[in-house]
């Protein structure tokens, strides 16, 4: 694959267009959505269009950078030392995409726990709490700004089923993935199949979940913090699904070894990121919430 | 190793010819690594001095007591945040890690190039797009009404300033996509760098066996691929909360601002360690070259760097005293931002210990190395007082604490990223400075921002508070030597200018190594400029 001289096998790519058009791209997303937000350049805020041309520069941009990616892996450019380098990204790309969640935890736990200390008059003393009198999460949810109690969800109802499914399509991935090494491809695209209509089950029943919410996302910060972390989690569900769908179409077009299928690891370690992403959410947005606070328990 | 001809004359499924220096497509779609560096070194050079203009608009306003240069304080503000902001995302980091990490990781590790080439590049092309963002953020509206323009917050953004009340125009979400989009271009960055450094190491070369520089940057990498992820979370939380009525940081619906600065600190101590890091690694390069030594200590310096990499994770709010946090909670982080200058103790007495009984080359970059560790250990020093929560309490704020983070970083990191560039000038560009202008850049920038930033102890030791345009007379003395100091090293920054030109007009040809016996380390093993792909035999480490 390799000229005569080079005697290693690592990959040097060929300079390429899609860095900077993507940079390009992602400048002109940016402009958008900051002129959506606020109206800049003469173009009043609420204009939704304007975020388009960065949208759809960006995608043209992925779709041919990662069609390189494909075409290299096919001309033998992936050799077994590349192909652990892939491995590294990927992993320290969904640590990165872990640390992000980190940031929503963060500001869900620090406030269910510590509410009180910001907001009870008669925590003043900060040197001295009276750590005794805090009721940390029994208090939490607050009031919304309107005067509306939070009304947290059963998370034994929808949000408990939702969690089978993805706990289901997690098995479904791995039965693919096991199906593809041993060769039988028509079992592999029968689990992804079933893998990807799992993932769009569970996002459809978030959008239903989402419509009966009893609190509102502006109207405190737990409806904030609910709001962005399963929302931030929901749209990773659909990239992972994208993500699963690509490789159900590239084992349709006869791709994927038994032996070397990277984009089909890549997007079973992306779900099962997600999924265990969506444990902590149901554990402690749902869960938690529901059965310490008086208010929770019932009140749906 | 291989030379320019001779790798010339082998051709591969790519272009092993050094493509012509004047080939637009060179440089805009680049999947090389030195030549991704040296477009970071450029970029760096461009944003640094527009920074370092900024800062000179600043001290020329504070030579005296009332507006000299700035109609009001917003516009004084501005130029602050945007000078903070610049040197740390567009000067610093760029420079130490995207330029000498980009250059000198895969040559000192002995690969061919960086793992993912093509993501390298949209690592660098992100920053213009980033730097753009911030750049018209000045031009903006800063509130929904009125005529101010730009945002003027400070560069750690705490709302409420950041917030709708504070800049609810457009300019501070600007500031927030430019911080959004440099946050992608360094993780994307980091997760190269990892994998480049555990994947593509020469045989041989173990881990234990890896120059610092490579330990460094390495070190530095994971700081950045877990920090900078929760600063994009804090951030979409600020935009929410300005643009959908989220409540993150709004105490009227159960949020809180103090949150913020959680967020943002457990993101921004890391950061200034992803700041100083490399230089560590730089520094450690110069002294063990130009003592003629290995380096003392070579496992503890390198483990040196992990403990104060993941130190720096858990001293965050040291920088937040004054919020009203409880006393066992100060206590705390007093005490484990105390234990941080153990492991930089271990750096500076082993860099000591490399000098100690070596024939030392007071060479241009041994000059700066020096003058580093010296400055440092001030900044350093400087730090162990503010980490005091009492003393804190009377310091936070002021400009002891701009001297303080002055003296590690344009004291610091600043000079460690000169050291590097008079270090390596000849194997990255070809060509011999003269050496004299560089020591006269030296003499002069050492000198001037000593001027510059000492007497900014004693201001703020005085009470003067930073992030104000005007001041009352009692200052005004120790304000005019910062400002005098100013033009001291704006000279030296002209002459650097100069220095630059000067090599590149008389192309006086560079040795393959310069240095002679100390420089150990591969880079010097190549022709300077090296090749345009080197290691096309892998070398092998004995």
């Amino acid at each position: 694959m390799a000229g005569a001289a080079v005697k290693h096998d690592y990959h040097l790519v060929n300079p390429s267009p899609w860095p900077i058009l993507g940079a390009a791209g992602i400048f002109l997303l940016m402009l958008g959505m900051a002129t959506y937000m606020k109206g800049m350049f003469g173009v009043p805020s609420g204009q939704w269009w304007v975020m388009l041309p960065g949208a759809v520069w960006l995608t043209w941009v992925l779709i041919g950078w990662w069609g390189d990616v494909l075409r290299e892996s096919k001309g033998g450019d992936h050799t077994g030392v590349v192909q652990i380098s892939l491995r590294y990204g990927m992993v320290l790309f969904i640590a990165s995409e872990v640390m992000f969640f980190v940031a929503w935890f963060w500001g869900f736990f620090e406030m269910a726990i510590f509410h009180e200390v910001r907001a009870d008059p008669s925590q003043t003393d900060l040197a001295n709490l009276d750590l005794e009198a805090l009721q940390g999460w029994s208090s939490w949810p607050v009031l919304q700004v309107d005067g509306e109690r939070v009304k947290t969800f059963d998370p034994f109802h929808l949000p408990l089923i939702n969690t089978l499914i993805l706990l289901l399509s997690g098995t479904t991935v791995t039965w693919a993935h096991h199906a593809l090494q041993v060769g039988d491809r028509k079992s592999a695209k029968l689990g992804l199949l079933l893998t990807v209509v799992l993932g769009l089950c569970f996002t459809a029943l978030q959008v239903v979940e989402y419509a009966e919410a009893g609190f509102s996302y502006d109207g405190s910060l737990y409806g904030s913090a609910f709001f962005m972390a399963t929302g931030f989690h929901g749209a990773h569900v659909i990239i992972g699904t994208i993500f699963l769908f690509v490789c159900l179409m590239r084992l349709m077009a006869g791709g994927m070894q038994p032996q070397k299928h990277l984009g089909f690891e890549f997007a079973a370690w992306y779900w099962h990121f997600v999924d265990v992403v969506w444990l902590f959410l149901f554990a402690f947005v749902y869960v938690v919430p529901h059965l310490v606070w008086p208010g929770g328990a019932g009140a749906h | 190793m291989s030379s320019d001809s001779a790798t010339a004359a082998h051709g591969g499924h790519h272009d092993d010819h050094s493509p012509s220096l004047y080939s637009l497509s060179r440089w805009l779609f680049s999947t090389n690594h030195k030549d991704i560096g040296t477009l970071y070194l450029v970029f760096a050079l461009f944003a640094g001095l527009i920074g370092f203009a900024f800062s000179g608009l600043m001290r020329a306003e504070l030579f005296e007591t009332g507006f000299q240069v700035f109609e009001d304080g917003q516009q004084y503000n501005v130029i602050t945040t945007m000078h903070g902001l610049i040197m740390i995302f567009f000067m610093v980091m760029p420079a130490l890690i995207g330029g000498f990490g980009n250059w000198f990781v895969p040559l000192m590790i002995g690969a061919p190039d960086m793992a993912m080439p093509r993501m390298n590049n949209i690592s660098f092309w992100l920053l213009p797009a980033s730097f753009a963002l911030l750049m018209l953020s000045m031009f903006v509206p800063a509130q929904a009404t009125g005529d101010a323009t730009g945002f003027g917050g400070g560069w750690v953004l705490y709302p409420p300033l950041s917030g709708t009340v504070g800049h609810g125009g457009v300019a501070m979400d600007l500031v927030i996509f430019s911080l959004h989009v440099a946050g992608i271009s360094s993780i994307l960055g980091a997760i190269n760098f990892i994998v480049t450094i555990l994947n593509m190491r020469a045989p041989g070369m173990t881990l234990h066996k890896m120059p610092l520089f490579a330990w460094s940057v390495l070190i530095t990498a994971f700081l950045l691929v877990l920090a900078l992820p929760v600063l994009a979370g804090a951030l979409t939380m600020l935009l929410t909360d300005r643009n959908f009525g989220s409540k993150f940081f709004v105490p009227a619906g159960g949020g809180d601002p103090i949150m913020f600065q959680h967020l943002f600190w457990f993101f921004g101590h890391p950061e200034v360690y992803i700041m100083i890091l490399p230089g560590f690694g730089i520094i450690s390069q110069i002294v063990s070259t130009f003592s003629r030594k290995p380096v003392f200590g070579y496992l503890a310096m390198a483990y040196a760097m992990v403990a104060i990499g993941f130190i720096g994770f858990i001293v965050w709010a040291h920088h937040m005293y004054t919020v009203g946090m409880g006393v066992e909670l100060k206590a705390y982080f007093v005490a484990a931002t105390m234990v941080i200058a153990v492991p930089t103790g271990v750096k500076i007495f082993s860099w000591i210990a490399t000098m100690w009984g070596g024939s030392i080359d007071f060479t241009v970059p041994m000059l700066w190395a020096i003058g580093f560790i010296f400055l440092f250990t001030v900044g350093g020093v400087t730090g162990v007082v503010l980490a005091n929560a009492g003393v804190d309490y009377s310091l936070h704020d002021t400009y002891y604490v701009v001297a303080h983070f002055h003296y590690v970083l344009s004291l610091g990191a600043v000079f460690t990223l000169f050291a590097g560039w008079y270090y390596w000038y000849e194997k990255m560009f070809g060509v011999k400075y003269n050496g004299m202008i560089a020591g006269a850049h030296f003499w002069l920038t050492f000198i001037g921002s000593n001027v510059i930033f000492f007497p900014q102890h004693f201001l703020g030791l005085q009470g003067m508070p930073r992030r104000y345009v005007d001041y009352t007379p009692a200052f005004e003395y120790w304000h005019q030597w910062s400002t005098y100091g100013y033009y001291i090293v704006a000279v030296g920054t002209g002459i650097f200018l100069i220095g630059i030109i000067e090599s590149m007009v008389r192309h006086r040809k560079a040795e393959a190594n310069p240095w002679g016996e100390g420089a150990t380390t591969l880079e010097w093993t190549l022709s300077s400029p090296p090749p345009f792909h080197q290691y096309n035999d892998l070398p092998r480490i004995r």
